[in-house]
């Protein structure tokens, strides 16, 4: 990445944009962080690039994770050295997710986050949908699942228990 | 101070920090504690993961904490290398985990307390401390609600389940006034309008703990008297013991990574 062959600034940041966004998520692995929104900026000078990513919840362990796998995404793909920034402000919040990575959660057989910043969506109190059947007869079993983003739902109309994908 | 704990070199930010940090990191140990030791499966998840929410809260706290100082101290270095007496924790968050009921009635009185506060520090002009707070209110949002369910429950229940909750409630209350003391340190903060005053928030505590301690059929303890030291580093014979396992591996092996 020096001398003549120093590639088009612009053309070289949307590649890592798209190298670093194709990142998964390790415990949701149908995710990537450009789908969370995870990923905030990629900035390019003096051949020096800077990737910047906001964590999700406080305790996820999944940060340290998600930054190597973008060193090693872009170092395949020759582009080095690279710095990972963790940027806090402003908070990281579900509504970031896009269309498609809910789409993508709700494939997966988990419930999408739902929107709003309310307490009564942050608590799953508007409508969660079955993933598996769309159904909108649901309860919650617990409130703490298998990881720090989910909680344990259940389907009252086909039985099946599923994840819901917490409001944050 | 034993030899290899660092020196803090201390500011009322940094202090500040230090001091929201080690009451989470102490109450997120504690809860983890229960790991493998819970009443059934879903509680050992519940509280694996309010601990989990806590020590991450830590974390971004200590980093901070370590920028603002700018010594080159990194959160393993707050957590790992001070000493009781240079821990600024509530003597609540310290307190054993005793039985379910006890632990459950503890996690109600800290997160009703520290909800409200963070979603009042999340409007902070500091941008970093704003962040880091809107994260943590909606986390501890899920611990009072969490808590409370638990504490109705429990009070409102058995007359076992319902002595015990009692008892905790009785054993824990005289730690609660220092969540909303400050000091000369704090008010500076609070006057240049960084941080919330705690003070404000004690009245509102009070109405919604004695609005679920009545939903529990509990009686809410009348003692004026409150226990205060935490936020000096005077601490219960209890945090040394709870260090001595947190920081065992740092104190052993120095610099030890893996
Ligand atoms: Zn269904």
């Amino acid at each position: 990445m020096t001398g003549a062959a120093l590639p088009d600034t612009e053309a070289l940041r949307s590649e890592i944009w798209r190298l670093a966004g194709a990142v998964v998520d390790p415990e949701i692995p149908v995710l990537s962080i450009a789908d969370l929104g995870v990923l905030r900026d990629v900035r390019v000078s003096d051949g020096q690039v800077e990737v910047e990513i906001t964590p999700t919840y406080s305790g996820c362990p999944a940060m340290n994770m998600i930054a190597l796998e973008i060193e090693l995404a872009l170092d395949k793909a020759g582009i080095r050295p690279v710095k990972v920034h963790t940027v806090l402000s402003p908070a990281w919040t579900t509504d970031w997710m896009t269309e498609e990575g809910r789409q993508k959660l709700r494939a997966y057989g988990i419930a999408p986050p739902a929107k709003g910043r309310g307490r009564r969506a942050l608590f799953g109190e508007e409508e969660v949908c079955c993933p598996q059947c769309g159904s909108t007869d649901t309860t919650e079993i617990a409130a703490f699942g298998s990881t720090s983003c989910k909680a344990l739902w259940q389907c009252r109309a086909c039985r099946e228990p599923f994840d819901y994908f917490k409001c944050h | 101070m034993p030899a290899g704990s660092i020196t803090v070199a201390e500011t009322p930010l940094v202090r500040f920090l230090l001091r929201r940090a080690d009451d989470a990191l102490i109450l997120g140990h504690r809860l983890s504690e229960w790991c493998g030791h819970a009443p059934m499966m879903e509680e050992d998840m519940a509280l694996a993961n309010m601990g989990l929410d806590l020590i991450g809260q830590a974390r971004s706290l200590y980093t901070y904490a370590g920028e603002a100082e700018a010594q080159g101290h990194g959160e393993d270095d707050f957590a790992y290398l001070r000493d009781v007496r240079g821990y600024g924790n509530l003597l609540l968050v310290e307190q054993p985990n005793g039985d379910f009921a006890c632990t459950m009635v503890r996690q109600l009185l800290y997160s009703a307390f520290i909800d409200p506060y963070w979603r009042a520090l999340a409007t902070s002009p500091d941008a970093t401390l704003a962040a880091i707070a809107a994260k943590a209110e909606k986390e501890s949002a899920y611990h009072v609600r969490h808590s409370a369910e638990w504490v109705i429950r429990l009070g409102d229940g058995t007359p076992e389940s319902h002595r015990r909750a009692q008892d905790a409630l009785d054993g824990l209350w005289a730690f609660t006034g220092e969540m909303f003391e400050t000091d000369d340190s704090e008010r500076h903060l609070i006057a240049a309008g960084v941080v919330p005053d705690p003070a404000r928030f004690e009245a509102p505590w009070r109405a919604m703990v004695a609005d679920i301690v009545a939903q529990a059929t509990l009686r809410l303890p009348q003692g004026g008297w409150m226990q205060k030291g935490g936020r000096a580093g005077r601490h219960s014979e209890h945090l040394g013991h709870l260090l001595s396992d947190l920081q065992y591996m740092q104190r052993a092996f120095p610099g030890a990574s893996w």
